[in-house]
């Protein structure tokens, strides 16, 4: 009786296994690996991409959806073979460093500051960033920064600094988390935070949060792609992420990133670079 | 929606899979070492007690960095290539399973009496005999280290996060599942995973429960 137990617990492991062979893929001709932000995953765009990008080429795309700060050093250690980032100056740096074989800007969206309806400054609406972010310093408004090395975070810095500002004020939360759980934080918090307008988009039927401030030409959120050197081991990899380049560079892929979530959200998502005059630019 | 139950069910089918052959793994290597240092008393075995139950403390994401970057392509195994692979999940399960296996048995049969053993060799059992009286003796132990390493495996988050990567119909396991649809606010999917899991664990244990009772009998 024993024994019937445990074969059948043994039945049920193997059967797993059968069952997890089946669940993979079927095999590609062949598979990269692209670590990319949270915002182009949690937003969905990839899952549009990616059996796009195999339809056309046979090569299966793996997502590892992490920060901007942790994708480049995927990259740097060679675990990725193509990246997709939004953090300009870390990727020319990248690149600059020999890690990178070519970037390609592909589209981009912007940035939006985020608040709790009834905060300060959305009773009183600031003029400008520079009055937003100062008001949040002097006032010591509760603000949350993602403070992960992420794309998103990399901007919130360069915003402070292009106001000359620390943000030392107590009320400046460091969440350490992805995007959407330092949202949640905000939320809950009654917090200010900023954020990229896809993962917005996407999200905001969940949060009390709303729009304070938009606009600004600095609040511009351009992603690029990047194919990653590699160690010289797999020249059939780099092949393979100069084509996933090159796809999304595409007009057909292009259109497609310019049409993804307007049935959704109403309006776009990513605006793709090049192209006709001022298709990358937001409306 | 008609696609979520059929990526629940690769969800659930890839955690099991990851986990069972985690154990079996662990349980074919462990269990053995185990009893070795169950039987055999030497200098310094106070030691290795330590330094196993340490590992029982271990935390998971600790041994899923340190597996990152001995897999990574720039590490010394990464000629492997099984970071983002379940093979690399698989291996850190095994590595937070061990210390528990061993543990488990090796107490299991330090707690069977040493005149037990005496009294069936002057009896004139074989060693055979000998070896299957001792696994029967501690059955009860041999179990309970099966269901404790199971129940680490398939709970575990922080490791197979970082060295399976979290990929959709890859390495993504009914924890990491858990971990991102929470971060993306699918509370609803999250939840459900989470009692699915509790069901597993529940099953799991109902059923070495029942292998004890028999035992007992």
């Amino acid at each position: 009786m024993r024994l019937s137990l445990a074969g059948a617990a043994s039945l049920v492991w193997l059967i797993a296994i059968g069952c997890m062979e089946q669940f993979s893929p079927k095999p590609a001709a062949a598979t990269i690996t692209l670590a990319t932000t949270t915002s182009t995953q949690d937003s969905g765009l990839l899952e549009m991409l990616c059996p796009m990008f195999r339809a056309q080429t046979g090569i299966d795309v793996k997502v590892i959806a992490v920060g901007t700060g942790q994708a480049l050093e995927l990259g740097r250690r060679g675990d990725a073979d193509v990246l997709l980032t939004h953090a300009r100056v870390a990727e020319e740096e990248f690149v600059r460093q020999g890690y990178g074989i070519v970037r390609v800007p592909v589209f981009q969206n912007d940035f939006v500051l985020l608040g709790p309806p009834d905060g300060a400054l959305s009773l009183n609406p600031p003029k400008s960033l520079d009055d937003a972010f100062g008001r949040c310093a002097a006032e010591n408004l509760p603000f949350v920064s993602r403070d992960d090395d992420s794309g998103t975070h990399h901007k919130e810095k360069e915003l402070w600094q292009s106001i000359s500002l620390e943000p030392t004020f107590a009320n400046y939360l460091r969440s350490g988390s992805g995007m959407a759980r330092t949202l949640r934080i905000a939320d809950e918090r009654r917090a200010c935070t900023l954020t990229d307008r896809a993962t917005w988009l996407a999200l905001s039927g969940e949060f009390h949060l709303r729009v304070i401030f938009e606009g600004d030409p600095r609040l511009k959120n351009p992603y690029a792609a990047i194919v990653v050197k590699g160690d010289g081991q797999s020249p059939a990899r780099v092949r393979a992420a100069h084509q996933f380049i090159e796809f999304l560079q595409k007009e057909t892929t292009r259109q497609a990133i310019q049409e993804f979530g307007k049935d959704q959200y109403g309006e776009g998502l990513f605006f793709p670079d090049g192209g006709a005059p001022g298709a990358g630019q937001k409306p | 929606m008609n696609s979520v139950p059929a990526e629940v069910w690769s969800i659930f089918v890839l955690s099991l899979g990851v986990s069972g052959t985690a154990v079996m793994v662990s349980c074919a290597a462990g269990m053995p070492m185990g009893v070795w240092l169950g039987l055999h008393d030497f200098s310094g075995k106070s030691i290795v007690r330590a330094l196993i139950f340490t590992g029982m403390a271990v935390p998971p994401v600790v041994v899923g960095l340190l597996l990152y970057l001995l897999l990574s392509r720039s590490g010394p195994l990464g000629s492997w290539e099984w970071l983002f692979t379940r093979r690399a999940m698989i291996l850190a399960q095994v590595l937070l399973d061990l210390p528990f296996v061993v543990g488990i048995t090796m107490t299991a049969i330090d707690a069977i009496p040493r005149e037990l053993l005496f009294q069936l060799r002057s009896l004139g059992a074989s060693s055979w005999q000998l070896r299957c009286t001792l696994l029967s003796e501690a059955e009860p132990g041999l179990l309970l280290a099966f269901a404790t390493a199971l129940g680490r495996s398939i709970s575990e988050v922080g490791a197979v996060l970082i060295v399976g990567g979290n990929i959709g119909g890859h390495t993504r396991v009914m924890t990491t599942a858990i971990v991102l649809e929470t971060s993306r606010g699918h509370f609803a999917m999250a939840v459900g995973l989470g009692a699915i899991l509790l069901l597993v664990a529940l099953l799991i244990n109902f059923l070495v429960a029942c292998l004890q009772g028999r035992i007992a009998q």
